[in-house]
């Protein structure tokens, strides 16, 4: 009787102890790979802050470190990735609206969807040759901004599909037989109803897309971005570089004042990344908010 | 009123869509673009020059946009060059048959000229104390392709040598480094063992080599010259005492008069013959020739004055085609000797 008791109690006491190892373990998880962020934001800044000035913001490529700028790798950035959003967004979320919402469950459907899971998963670099066959040689964009968003669009386009369906999917039945309950149209229950609902999940979807589009390098140069371009693009059709492009030549030359260059570059890059995302975050609560 | 937000956002997006596919605008000026710029891409040996001359170009002439210049190594470079995608074409080598058939086939005419001389240098590591100079015949053991998986140590190469792995690194198979460097030691371009650490980038090889003390790698001589305290040069012995006898050292003294063989070559852009006749591609190759301050300042060694002017000679008179009659890289041949031989 006590001895079973004993086991009992003692088979309580691994539970809780269990029950408090998880969290703690997940902590420390959690804490390990801030760390590890945290770690590379001080050590880029370490080494770059020094450079950060006016004169590298506005200040073009140059063989002499000291003169070197990053103004025709950013505004390349910022060019490409709002050319790849426009093109990109607009398909994805329609794809994702007609496979979701209109297209009947069978056989086609599900070939689709497979097909559009294993795009989402291709390497960058696989997509950067069918830009170059197509967008650069065939359909003859050049090695354009155009040609390099066309490129990335393709890249993203899978995995805000992906997200968009989840999107729609997660909005309650009942707004829909709501909807068509007051004689609504599909069309009207679409624009009207689904659409505004599921807008924060979209747009979530796309920020994490666009946020993976704009640290790409491989397919760009494989479509051949440029490594010495002395003026921002001015065109859809104008040569380009980017920032990856821009910090992976100062990375890779041997003189220690562009490994600065490099760091400064880097700290750059995520501030345009972390101005995207928290834009974006920004746009979704105020969405949210409005909606409920 | 909860879709007004919606109704917000997507016209935002439909108009950037129209906005930036469309335009037939911005079509129209992209067609008067390709004139004015002038586009380069080849070698990375010879974009530190290609880029300096670009650099002070769009600083002289600020109205016009300045050229770009891209890394595809000098075969990628000639493959854009015959599609007619750029202008002018950076290479570390002499342009070869298969190019200039590629070339040929799509009616694109070019004019080669040299620009400068480049060394390939063997660094090993500077706390290596063991070779103090190495042999072609010993580059040629060391490198050959029935060398992969078989000479592993130093004492392999040389009996004196410790008996301790040997690693190398160099070249990318696509750079004309390679190309040249295998010509020159294994005695047939392109072929050599395959298990090396290989980069198109030469800075990566800078990394390895400044990072292994068991490393052997070569390299241009102008990232050696930029990267002294990491690296330690290797004399180089010919065996053929009617260029310098003994080991011969690689500086602009010792390549420029032609000492240091097999291992110095020159360089080279092809301008092609249709963007040869835009003045702003003319202002800009002259400052090849005139601009020779800038070729020493990253690192190359500028060739003779009396080359220069028979370069520009070559380019006024729009004279086509390569004076490397079966095309490939030809070792130890002096520009005088092929640009004379050319008459």
């Amino acid at each position: 009787m006590i001895e079973a008791t004993l086991a009992r109690s003692a088979a309580t006491a691994r539970r809780r102890l269990l029950d408090i190892c998880f969290p703690v373990l997940a902590l420390g998880i959690l804490c390990a790979a801030l760390a590890a962020l945290g770690a590379l934001i001080a050590d880029v800044w370490g080494d770059g802050a020094s450079r950060l000035s006016w004169d590298f913001m506005t200040g073009f490529p140059s063989r002499r470190a000291a003169d070197a700028g990053i103004w025709h790798a950013l505004t390349g950035s910022v060019f490409i990735i709002l050319l790849t959003g426009a093109l990109a967004v607009p398909i994805g979320v329609a794809t994702a609206i007609y496979l979701e919402e209109y297209a009947r469950r069978g056989l086609w459907s599900k070939i689709i969807e497979i097909n559009i899971t294993n795009l989402a998963a291709v390497p960058s670099i696989i997509y950067g040759l069918l830009g170059l066959g197509l967008f650069v040689r065939a359909l003859a964009m050049g090695r354009s901004v155009l040609a390099g968003a066309s490129t990335l669009a393709l890249l993203v386009l899978p995995v805000i599909i992906l997200s968009t369906r989840e999107a729609l999917r997660a909005v309650p039945g009942s707004i829909r037989e709501g909807s068509y309950a007051l004689g609504a149209t599909k069309w009207q229950t679409v624009w009207y109803q689904v659409l505004p609902v599921a807008l924060p999940g979209i747009l979530t979807g796309t920020i994490l897309a666009l946020s993976r589009a704009i640290g790409e390098t491989a397919p760009l140069i494989t479509i051949g971005a440029l490594t010495f371009v002395a003026f921002a693009p001015d065109g859809i059709w104008s040569p380009f570089t980017v920032l990856p492009i821009q910090i992976f030549n100062w990375v890779s030359r041997p003189q220690q004042e562009f490994q600065v260059n490099a760091a400064a570059g880097i700290i750059v890059l995520l501030v345009l990344l972390l101005t995207m995302n928290a834009t974006a975050i920004w746009l979704r609560d105020r969405f949210q908010k409005k909606l409920t | 009123m909860r879709h007004s937000l919606l109704h917000a956002a997507l016209p935002v997006l439909l108009t950037l869509t129209v906005a930036c596919g469309g335009g037939t605008p911005a079509q129209q000026e992209g067609e008067a673009a390709p004139e004015a710029l002038i586009t380069l891409d080849g070698s990375s040996t010879v974009f530190p020059i290609a880029e300096a001359v670009a650099e002070e170009y769009g600083k002289a002439n600020p109205d016009v946009r300045t050229p770009t210049v891209g890394i595809s190594g000098t075969g990628g470079g000639f493959q854009k060059f015959c599609r007619g995608e750029t202008d002018i074409s950076n290479a570390s080598r002499p342009i070869r048959p298969a190019e200039i058939e590629a070339c040929k086939t799509a009616g694109i005419e070019y004019i080669e000229v040299p620009i400068a001389y480049d060394g390939l240098a063997i660094v090993v590591n500077p706390k290596n104390t063991w070779a103090t100079t190495i042999t072609v015949a010993e580059l040629r053991t060391l490198w050959a392709p029935e060398a992969q998986g078989k000479v592993m140590r130093w004492n392999q190469v040389r009996a004196s040598w410790p008996n301790r792995d040997i690693r190398l690194f160099g070249a990318g198979v696509d750079s004309g480094t390679y190309d040249y460097f295998t010509e020159a030691t294994v005695g047939k371009e392109g072929a050599s063992r395959g298990d090396f650490t290989s980069s198109e980038d030469d800075n990566v090889i800078v990394q390895g080599v400044s990072s292994d003390e068991l490393a052997l790698g070569f390299l241009p001589l102008a990232y050696v010259e930029q990267n002294r305290e990491r690296l330690k040069l290797v004399p180089v012995e010919d065996g053929k005492p009617d260029n310098g006898a003994g080991p011969i050292t690689p500086t602009a003294e010792t390549v420029r008069n032609g000492t240091y063989q097999p291992l110095s070559r020159p360089l080279f852009v092809y301008i092609s013959r249709k963007a040869a006749d835009r003045p702003e591609v003319q202002t800009f190759v002259e400052m090849f020739f005139s601009r020779t301050d800038l070729t020493q300042e990253v690192g190359y060694i500028e060739l003779t004055p009396q080359i220069y002017d028979l370069a520009r000679k070559h380019f006024a008179d729009r004279k086509t085609g390569t004076a490397f009659g079966e095309g490939g890289s030809k070792v130890g041949m002096t520009l005088e000797a092929l640009l004379a031989r050319e008459k």
